[in-house]
């Protein structure tokens, strides 16, 4: 096996390649970076441009495992500076990250969530090499049902987002689940909630939903205080740029638990850095968020998350490069990719094309480090991002909002729906509503009654089949047990200490 | 993406550069276009691609044909858009495929029907296949079929589409031969290819209907075992083994062709000149190589004998949805 990695290094450290992971990792970053416009355009840009150049096969995967890479780094600048996801990774960074910057620590922020990135990335890319061959087979082992329970623990967990107004955070949640059953019902075919227009067939788009609800709902919140105040100037004010050491300490147990958490949902077929990213932040609120700081700019509250889709995105190359099978949309292009030059991945991969397998890998620890060296000291530069007079920055969101969305679906239906949306997105605002419980209600609840169906197809509607495996068994148990636990514990901790009191008496 | 001659000497920067003149490549004219229905990286992205790279690369277009994107309705969305925003623009080529001709004769496209626009010609094709585990106890077609005669509800189906879109079909189309009919199928869609194949590993369904291409690394490694190709004859490479339905006895055919249409009203004129450019791509060395490293097998049929083709193929889908019950 270090053979093999040596082997891979030996691969990646070539200046050619070395160059490409360069450049992959700034072209990657940037896409991540412009809202809506995430890995999976960037790499169907750039694969046949690397194929027409004529790079070998391990040099091109390279520079498209770099942008992927790259993209989820960047993904995270807007939504701390702008409360504007860049991408659909980076949903959950908005929570705890544009308060941050909104209370002055913008850079620390951005430090933070690239060290995060960077644990979560390098934890995954460990498992990799290490386990690669092994998780495929476990993954496989996800059926329908299992995929069912991961989602009522997912839904489980979110119970933590309750917070003061659990009313509200339930419709929320409810508003993001009837959102996704809107377009052709993944199970027979029929037409839901179409109204005939063909526009709506496919449903409503993830990053039309995303920058509708985010960046649009944001342009007008803004719009609407440089009415209301004669500021008009700076958004926020520009503190200290540097992360500290000592707040990296702090998050560690939630960038490694979200790490692992993220990678283990990357390696599952059909889940990608959305719903690690969902996962791992409600886990961590539901484990750390004591006295109630989470979505206020909890430093946790960040970290987790970022850990979290770096570690998913590195995670679905697992049952792509072993099994063939992509484990999201961006690495069903690149499989397409390996796919032109003839080498199809599978168990064979590691023996028959060391070069390429080996390559890849190295150069995804490479990448990450390079991806961690480029962005801590530009933390600080983007910051100022922040300095930026509203008057210039509302319609520079806007159009790169439009710009986004128009250039994933070419076409003025898309941009209509994102303005309906936004409007909405407003309105919730204003009326006291949080958009994370929406947007985990779309991610989770079109994902649990997909598996549902599926699983009750399977069994022909025996609803057994939902405890039937271990792995079933688990997740149900760890559900239950989120659920309980909270009320369980101070009522067993009372107990205790009066126990305690009634012995020293 | 609007990618000229020399831009591919540029460096990658400029393509991001590339991409935000998105909106303005509209309004150009004479640069050749050809419209994906889909997000990129799908079967359609595939179909857009061979033509663009196999034109450029043949000489037979001197500027690079671009590429964009339009998902929606596996299709219904650009057609909608070419029929009613862009019906006579002569430079735009949409791809299409088995499964726009299903969703068209299960008037999923709208108001408008298969007649609406005109079938340039198809450039490849992949092929269905009956795929099950490699511990499943059938070895070969007929054992499969005679168990699911005794037995239809004790085995379970799956593939990458729902109810009633090309995928199911194949699995409808092996019923059917059995004497089955498709609704009593315990049938389970998955949302792609992919996570249907991952399912059958997992053994949480019994056979996969896919596609032969997506199949080749699974071929190798022993997995799975392709009980039949849904093709007329055998195809050859890596293929060469695996029997056809037809060879087994019972007559399923299921091609996927890959193809492109244009607007209603594009002249004679310049639909001709698409259909010779795209016959002199097909019988060219370099293209078959294009072809093949895209997973593709060969198909060549154009002009009206294509569209001609398609016709048929979505009345014979109408009447298979009828029987079946699926007409809405």
């Amino acid at each position: 096996m270090w053979d093999f990695l040596a082997q891979g290094f030996a691969v990646a450290l070539t200046p050619l390649n070395l160059g490409l992971a360069f450049l992959g990792a700034l072209i990657g970053t940037l896409f991540g970076a412009l809202p809506g416009i995430g890995p999976i355009n960037g790499i169907a840009i750039l694969m046949p441009l690397a194929y027409t150049m004529g790079l070998p096969a391990e040099s091109s995967l390279i520079l498209l495992a770099a942008i992927y890479t790259g993209s989820e780094y960047g993904g995270r600048m807007s939504s701390i500076l702008l409360n504007v996801p860049g991408d659909a990774g980076a949903v959950f960074t908005t929570l705890d990250g544009n308060p941050l910057a909104k209370q002055g620590l913008a850079g620390p922020a951005l430090g933070l969530s690239a060290v995060s990135s960077f644990i979560g990335a390098t934890l995954a890319i460990l498992g990799i090499t290490l386990f690669a061959p092994l998780l495929a087979r476990v993954a496989v082992m996800f059926g329908p049902a299992e995929f069912f329970a991961l989602m009522v623990f997912a839904f489980a967990s979110m119970s933590a987002m309750m917070g003061k107004d659990p009313l509200k955070t339930a419709i929320g949640a409810v508003l993001g689940v009837l959102v996704a059953t809107i377009g052709v019902d993944s199970g027979t075919g029929v037409l839901r909630f179409t109204f005939g227009i063909p526009e709506l067939y496919d449903g409503i788009d993830f990053i039309v939903l995303i920058i509708g609800l985010f960046a649009i709902s944001e342009i007008l919140l803004m719009l609407e205080h440089s009415h209301t105040s004669d500021d008009g100037g700076a958004m926020a004010p520009l503190g200290r740029v540097m992360v500290r050491l000592k707040e990296v300490l702090f998050c560690k147990w939630a960038i490694l638990r979200s790490g692992l958490i993220g990678f283990v949902i990357g390696v599952l077929p059909g889940t990608g850095a959305s719903v690690a990213g969902a996962v791992a932040y409600t886990t961590e609120k539901r484990l750390s968020d004591q006295k109630g700081t989470f979505g206020k700019g909890d430093m946790r509250g960040l970290s987790a998350p970022e850990s979290a889709n770096n570690a998913a995105a590195v995670g679905a190359f697992v049952p792509m490069l072993t099994l063939g099978i992509p484990g999201s949309g961006t690495t069903a292009v690149m499989l397409g990719a390996l796919m032109l030059y003839n080498i199809t991945p599978g168990p064979t991969m590691f023996t028959e094309h060391t070069a390429v397998a080996g390559g890849l890998i190295a150069s995804l620890y490479l990448g990450n480090l390079m991806l961690l060296l480029l962005n801590l000291p530009l933390a600080g530069l983007f910051a100022r991002v922040l300095t930026i007079p509203r008057w210039l920055l509302v319609p520079a969101i806007a159009i790169l909002a439009f710009v986004g969305v128009f250039q994933l679906h070419s076409n003025l239906y898309a941009i209509f729906l994102m303005l309906i949306v936004g409007v909405m997105g407003y309105l919730l605002r204003k009326l006291g509503f949080s958009l994370a419980p929406i947007i985990l209600g779309y991610v989770l609840g079109g994902l649990m009654e997909q598996n549902l169906r599926r699983a009750l197809a399977i069994s022909g509607g025996d609803s057994g089949i939902l405890w039937q495996s271990g792995i079933s068994i688990g997740l149900w148990i760890a559900a239950a047990m989120l659920i309980v636990l909270p009320w369980l514990l101070p009522w067993l901790w009372r107990k205790r200490n009066a126990a305690s009191c009634s012995l020293s008496k | 993406m609007n990618i000229n001659t020399g831009f591919r000497r540029w460096s990658a920067l400029a393509v991001i550069g590339g991409m935000f003149m998105t909106g303005g490549a509209q309004a150009q004219s004479g640069t050749p276009e050809c419209i994906a229905p889909a997000k990129p990286g799908g079967g359609y992205d595939l179909t857009c691609r061979l033509a663009a790279q196999g034109l450029q690369e043949t000489g037979l277009i001197d500027q690079q044909m671009m590429v964009r994107y339009m998902p929606g309705g596996i299709g219904a969305v650009a057609y909608n858009h070419v029929i009613g925003v862009r019906p006579d623009d002569a430079n735009l080529i949409v791809a299409a495929s088995t499964g726009a001709a299903v969703n068209l004769a299960l008037g999923k496209f709208g108001e408008y029907g298969v007649d609406d626009v005109r079938w340039l010609g198809a450039l490849g094709a992949d092929y269905g296949a009956i795929v099950v585990g490699a511990d499943a106890p059938w070895q070969n077609l007929d054992e499969l079929m005679q168990d699911l005669k005794s037995e239809p509800g004790e085995i379970v189906f799956g593939s990458g589409g729902t109810i009633g879109s090309q995928d199911w079909m194949k699995a409808a189309l092996t019923a059917k031969a059995a004497g089955i009919k498709p609704k009593s199928l315990r049938y389970v869609a998955f949302e792609g290819g992919g996570a249907a194949l991952a399912a059958l590993l997992g053994d949480h369904i019994d056979v996969f209907t896919g596609d032969l291409a997506e199949l080749k690394p699974r071929l190798a490694d022993g997995d799975v075992r392709v009980l039949a190709a849904l093709s007329e004859e055998r195809v050859g490479g890596p293929f060469a083994d695996i029997p056809t339905a037809k060879e087994q006895g019972y007559d399923v055919q299921w091609p996927i062709w890959r193809g492109y249409y244009v607007g209603p009203e594009v002249s004679d004129a310049d639909y001709q000149a698409w259909v010779d450019k795209l016959k002199k791509l097909a019988d060219s060395p370099k293209f078959a190589e294009l072809r093949a490293a895209r997973g593709l097998f060969p198909m060549a049929r154009f002009g009206d004998s294509f569209d001609d083709y398609v016709k048929e193929q979505v009345g014979e889908f109408k009447a298979l949805a009828d029987e079946v019950g699926l007409t809405q």
